[in-house]
């Protein structure tokens, strides 16, 4: 073997390496510093060890807000995916409509997280809102700002109309990248319109599937501004997910320490379940190049 | 099983067709016979494609009707029709293994399991697969893929006809031979009604009792090989069948004598004078060169191809191949092109006019 070492080359991923660092890593790091020390203002820092570690993992608050965050994550999968895939699986495949109904679809995508918000905010409110004041007329007690079970209603509904469009897309390019053979041969074979989807579009859609779950589980749970915008975590804590509580208590209670280490722990399961559905999927491309 | 035939059948993939161009199928009546095993030979484009599809209910005719046997198909779904059709390129249920895929039209009719299982295997053993029927039919190979998909279309007994759709491109030559020959075993054995549509002369030759050959849209001729060979009804089958193709000269005819380039040459049969564009053609087998008499000939290339070679020239500027069979030598001052009388045909505006004896 005649390999030409050259370590020189190293220094072609230096930039890369300072971006990431300025970007990701040095913050990340003062997360670190602050989950291992304690303060009272003024700069001045006490060594705390892993103190704020234990005391967040015996911590009913925080415990109770990833509960909440959790089954918010799961509400909103359950109906997300079924209904892209849904709406995917009615869109026209070609032609003036097929483009008509992608920019409709990619319009809620467009709309910024605190204007989704405002909107919704504005929409559900009983004496001004559309939404709002139609169920009252219709004589549904409907209150997002006093009736907890109101509000997550009103904020799974909004990701929901927010949302469904990103796994839809992701659903369509799927299956329009099925040959047409593919649903000639179901017709030959008489396939039934389940076995269609359950032998054909179901797994030829799995890639992007899996894509679209991955992506809708990591911001559904890292949500914050669209929630903190519509119920501000209320009615008392019944909205109060895990980064609007972080958030009241790093910047709020100036808790810097506690929040530093219940985020490093947040993070830690983002990126663990992250890991979980990459292994998955690249088994799968090995399980297809097999 | 039924006789399928197309009544006035076109089609065209524009929605208010009128002029002739616009249909991808032109106008045509065509009876499959029951069992026949018919090779639907044409150029890429020429409409083969559209008329399977047709048979099979995958497309909806423009015009005309579909009948098999003496049922109205032409708004029948493709399911309700029961025909079996084999695709181009490999089309597999990748989540399945091997033999649920070969099951699966089985299962979709809801036969009896038992029977699939025994059904199964038969077909397994016909595509050379009984020991990979649990693996899944994920990341095999095309060739492996496409078996499964041949192996598809026949696992059904009851079938109306099996359509095959150019199916052995993507195969190994050596696989082609033994896939075409299981083909032709399974068509005795089931006397299925077969339409294989193919681009390859040899592929329709070996397989078919009869060859139709479509162009531009059209029928031109259904036949045996060798009526095909012979007197091919449209300049199109003369210069697609045969390796080379047929020869053709503009010509001037009357009565058992043709005139080409100036030069009279004998014709086997008689002929009332023909209308419009007046060819003849002769088959480079029926070619032989001599030192006198007959069309000057140039040679520009010998070609040997093994069992034979392929003399390359020109006669007054057109390409002219002349075929010498095994052991004859070529002569150098051999430069005069002669036919045999008989072979030659005769064609106004392409196609082919009978002669009187």
């Amino acid at each position: 073997m005649d390999k030409t070492q050259n370590n020189k080359a190293w220094f072609l991923v230096l930039p890369v390496l300072v971006l990431v660092a300025f970007s990701a890593v040095l913050p990340l790091m003062t997360v670190v510093n602050y989950s291992v020390q304690d303060t009272f203002g003024n700069n001045e820092f006490f060594w705390a060890g892993l103190d704020w570690f234990d005391e967040m993992l015996h911590s009913d608050r925080m415990w109770d807000a990833l509960g909440k965050q959790a089954l918010f994550s799961a509400i909103i999968l359950a109906i997300e995916v079924p209904l892209g895939i849904f709406v995917a699986l009615n869109m026209p495949k070609r032609g003036f409509w097929a483009s008509f109904c992608l920019v409709v679809m990619a319009l809620p995508l467009l709309i910024p997280f605190n204007v989704v918000g405002t909107i919704w905010q504005i929409f559900g409110r009983v004496d001004i809102g559309l939404l709002g004041h139609t169920l009252a007329a219709l004589g549904i007690d409907y209150n997002y700002t006093s009736d907890a079970l109101d509000a997550w209603a009103t904020l799974i509904v909004m990701d929901v109309w927010h949302w469904t469009s990103l796994v839809a897309l992701l659903a369509y390019a799927g299956l329009q990248s099925i040959p047409e053979a593919y649903y000639q041969a179901a017709k030959i074979d008489q396939a039934s319109r389940w076995a269609v989807f359950r032998y054909i579009e179901l797994p030829k859609m799995q890639g992007v599937l899996l894509i679209a779950v991955l992506l809708r589980f990591m911001d559904s749970f890292m949500i914050y501004t669209e929630p903190f915008v519509v119920t501000g975590g209320g009615p008392g804590n019944a909205t109060t997910f895990l980064s609007i509580d972080l958030v009241k208590m790093a910047i709020g209670q100036f808790d810097l320490g506690p929040a530093a280490a219940f985020s490093l722990m947040y993070f830690l399961v983002i990126l663990l379940i992250s890991w979980v559905f990459y292994t998955v999927m690249t088994n799968l491309d090995k399980a297809e190049g097999k | 099983m039924a006789q399928i035939t197309l009544k006035n059948l076109a089609h065209s993939y524009k929605p208010n067709a009128s002029a002739e161009s616009d249909f991808a199928l032109k106008e045509m009546d065509h009876v499959w016979q029951d069992g026949g095993a018919y090779a639907l030979l044409g150029s890429s484009g020429c409409g083969k494609s559209t008329l399977l599809n047709i048979i099979s209910g995958l497309l909806r005719p423009s015009h005309g009707r579909v009948l098999f046997g003496d049922r109205d198909v032409t708004d029948a779904a493709t399911a309700e029709r029961n025909i079996a059709q084999v695709f181009q390129f490999p089309v597999v249920y990748d989540t399945m293994t091997v033999g649920d895929n070969l099951a699966f039209p089985l299962r979709n009719r809801g036969m009896d399991p038992a029977y699939i299982a025994t059904r199964v295997q038969q077909i397994a053993q016909m595509i050379g697969m009984e020991d990979i029927l649990k693996r899944k039919a994920r990341g095999l190979t095309a060739d492996a893929k496409q078996k499964i998909s041949l192996g598809r279309g026949m696992v059904r007994e009851d079938v109306n006809a099996i359509l095959f759709d150019e199916p052995l491109t993507v195969i190994d030559p050596h696989m082609k031979f033994e896939l075409r020959t299981q083909l032709k075993a399974l068509h005795r054995a089931f006397g299925h009604t077969m339409i294989y549509v193919t681009h390859d002369q040899t592929e329709a030759l070996t397989f078919a009792d009869k060859v139709v050959v479509m162009y531009d849209g059209r029928v031109v001729q259904m036949g045996t090989p060798e009526e095909l060979f012979d007197r091919p009804a449209h300049t199109f089958v003369g210069y697609f069948i045969g390796s080379p193709g047929m020869n053709f000269f503009d010509a001037t005819v009357q009565g058992n004598r043709a005139t080409v380039q100036g030069v009279e040459l004998p014709l086997g049969a008689s002929y009332a004078p023909p209308k419009g564009r007046v060819q003849i053609g002769i088959r480079p087998e029926f070619c032989v060169l001599a030192r006198e008499g007959g069309l000057p000939f140039t040679l520009t290339r010998v070609e040997d191809v093994g069992r034979h070679r392929i003399l390359r020239g020109t006669v007054a500027g057109q390409q002219v191949n002349v075929t010498l069979p095994e052991g004859v030598p070529v002569e150098a001052d051999a430069n005069r092109l002669l036919f045999a009388p008989e072979k030659i045909n005769v064609y106004a505006d392409d196609w082919r006019v009978q002669g009187e004896a």
